[in-house]
């Protein structure tokens, strides 16, 4: 009351907090990690939680760096995120695949570089992951939109577009009692290797339905490990492609800055066989 | 907040005309905020220290969670002894910590050590009753928000960590706090 009466004679500082509150109140570590897509999660499967630290009357704020090395690749992630209300996150990420040696060796040019922007929402419907119910988990839906930027490439490779959308359902629960975290995804998608290859093949050209899992135990409130699973479509004649998995620890190093390590296998990616690497990502949020 | 304070100060007059005799002394002297607002501030107990409540009715259910079975988790916390140490010093940081302060700062801090000190030992059964109200009464007005709750409890997990209790543990008791949030926030 006395801030609208005060924004009726003029602006006032009063307003403007009232607009956009940071709280940065969320407990350490519970607003999650970044994905190599962009949005709130582990390393490679999302999650339900919104990113940012802010709470249900607040507004938060995350972004991220991700590098994962394979013996014939390397992925480069980077991206801002913003959760609102700790109900809507927005986000956006861009991908550098670099196919290094590899390139070579597939007539691409030693070096060369698939590009993909990923734009993405997700809304929390019901639950929190460490309040409410201990058996009902937070429970978001999303959307990752993703924009190749080597059309004709991936078009020459067998996928019948480079622009294309996954829709994701997931939940996720911190069971306190076991000191378990644990999620469940649900993902609907035709990308090839996460969209860098382009999106439905010759073999497939449809959206399917895959999953993504993860299983962490918390040591302590700064430090989770773990591991995921996610399975993938396998839409291309040229190429197998098969499901990828991570033994992950994520440490809050402050309240603000969390770094991930994970050893990932990606299995085959673009007919070279046993991509094992590490990933590191940093994060910093608000 | 200048803009405020000319605000509140252009409509003073206003509410002081009727006795333009009193003004002046309202102007030097402090704002007695009680008077104004009708507060009326009970004596405490000269035993207790306490500030006495009206009589309600009492019961460990009001702890709003069911014990743990055993006394693994009352050996965990350091029987009675230990569980007091860690509500106090939770308390301790809470009214430390500028997020937070006021709310315990307007409270009757010897209640609610007594009490917070009962709900935690009947839930970890090391020997109490709670004799406290229910969450949602003893919460209720406070205006708590979902970070002033995440604040108490990194305070509780640190107070929990001071005193040695493994981590699994202090989740465990965790879990069942946790569940209540709906009736201890109200915003």
């Amino acid at each position: 009351m006395v801030c609208s009466l005060a924004v009726l004679a003029s602006t006032s500082p009063c307003a403007a907090r009232q607009a956009i509150t940071f709280d940065s109140g969320k407990l350490i570590l519970t607003n999650g990690v970044t994905t190599i897509e962009g949005s709130g999660g582990g390393g490679l499967a999302t999650w339900a939680t919104i990113s940012g630290m802010g709470t249900g009357r607040a507004v938060g704020v995350s972004a991220h760096v991700t590098g994962l090395e394979l013996p014939d690749f390397r992925l480069d992630t980077h991206g801002l995120a913003i959760g609102i209300h700790d109900r809507v996150e927005l986000a956006y990420a861009r991908q550098n695949f670099n196919t290094r040696q590899a390139g070579a060796a597939l007539g691409l040019g030693r070096g060369f570089q698939f590009n993909q922007d990923i734009f993405s929402a997700k809304v929390r419907l019901a639950g929190d992951l460490v309040y409410g119910p201990a058996l009902l988990p937070q429970i978001s839906v999303g959307a990752e939109h993703k924009r190749g930027l080597d059309g004709g490439l991936v078009r020459a490779v067998g996928a019948r577009q480079s622009v294309g959308t996954d829709f994701t359902l997931s939940a996720t629960k911190l069971f306190l009692g076991a000191s378990i975290l644990a999620s469940a995804t649900v993902r609907f998608t035709k990308a090839n290797q996460f969209g860098l290859l382009g999106f439905g093949g010759d073999k497939n050209a449809r959206r399917s339905m895959q999953f993504e899992g993860s299983l962490g135990l918390m040591l302590s409130p700064r430090l989770l490990v773990g591991g995921e699973w996610r399975t993938r479509p396998d839409n291309l004649a040229f190429a197998c492609e098969s499901d990828a998995k991570d033994l992950f620890a994520a440490w809050a190093i402050s309240r603000r800055v969390t770094l991930t390590a994970a050893y990932v296998d990606v299995g085959s990616v673009a007919t070279f066989a046993h991509q094992r690497g590490g990933l590191l990502s940093l994060q910093l949020a608000h | 907040m200048p803009l405020l304070l000319s605000l509140l100060l252009a409509a003073a007059p206003l509410a002081t005309l009727p006795e333009p005799q009193a003004a002046p002394v309202e102007e030097t002297a402090p704002v007695d905020w009680d008077r104004e607002f009708g507060v009326v501030r009970k004596e405490r107990d000269p035993v207790t220290g306490e500030i006495p409540l009206d009589p309600y009715p009492q019961s460990d259910a009001n702890a709003g969670a069911a014990p743990f079975k055993g006394e693994t988790m009352a050996r965990a916390f350091g029987g009675q002894a230990g569980i007091r140490k860690i509500t106090d010093r939770a308390l301790d940081f809470s009214l430390l910590d500028p997020r937070i302060e006021a709310i315990f700062a307007e409270h009757d801090m010897v209640r609610l050590r007594r009490t917070l000190f009962e709900q935690v030992c009947f839930i970890l059964s090391a020997g109490c009753h709670y004799s406290g109200r229910e969450m949602k009464v003893a919460h209720k007005s406070l205006g708590t928000t979902r970070a002033d709750l995440n604040a108490l409890v990194e305070h509780l997990q640190q107070a929990m960590r001071e005193a040695g209790v493994p981590f699994p543990a202090q989740n465990r008791l965790l879990a069942k706090l946790a569940p209540m949030d709906r009736t201890i926030t109200e915003r």
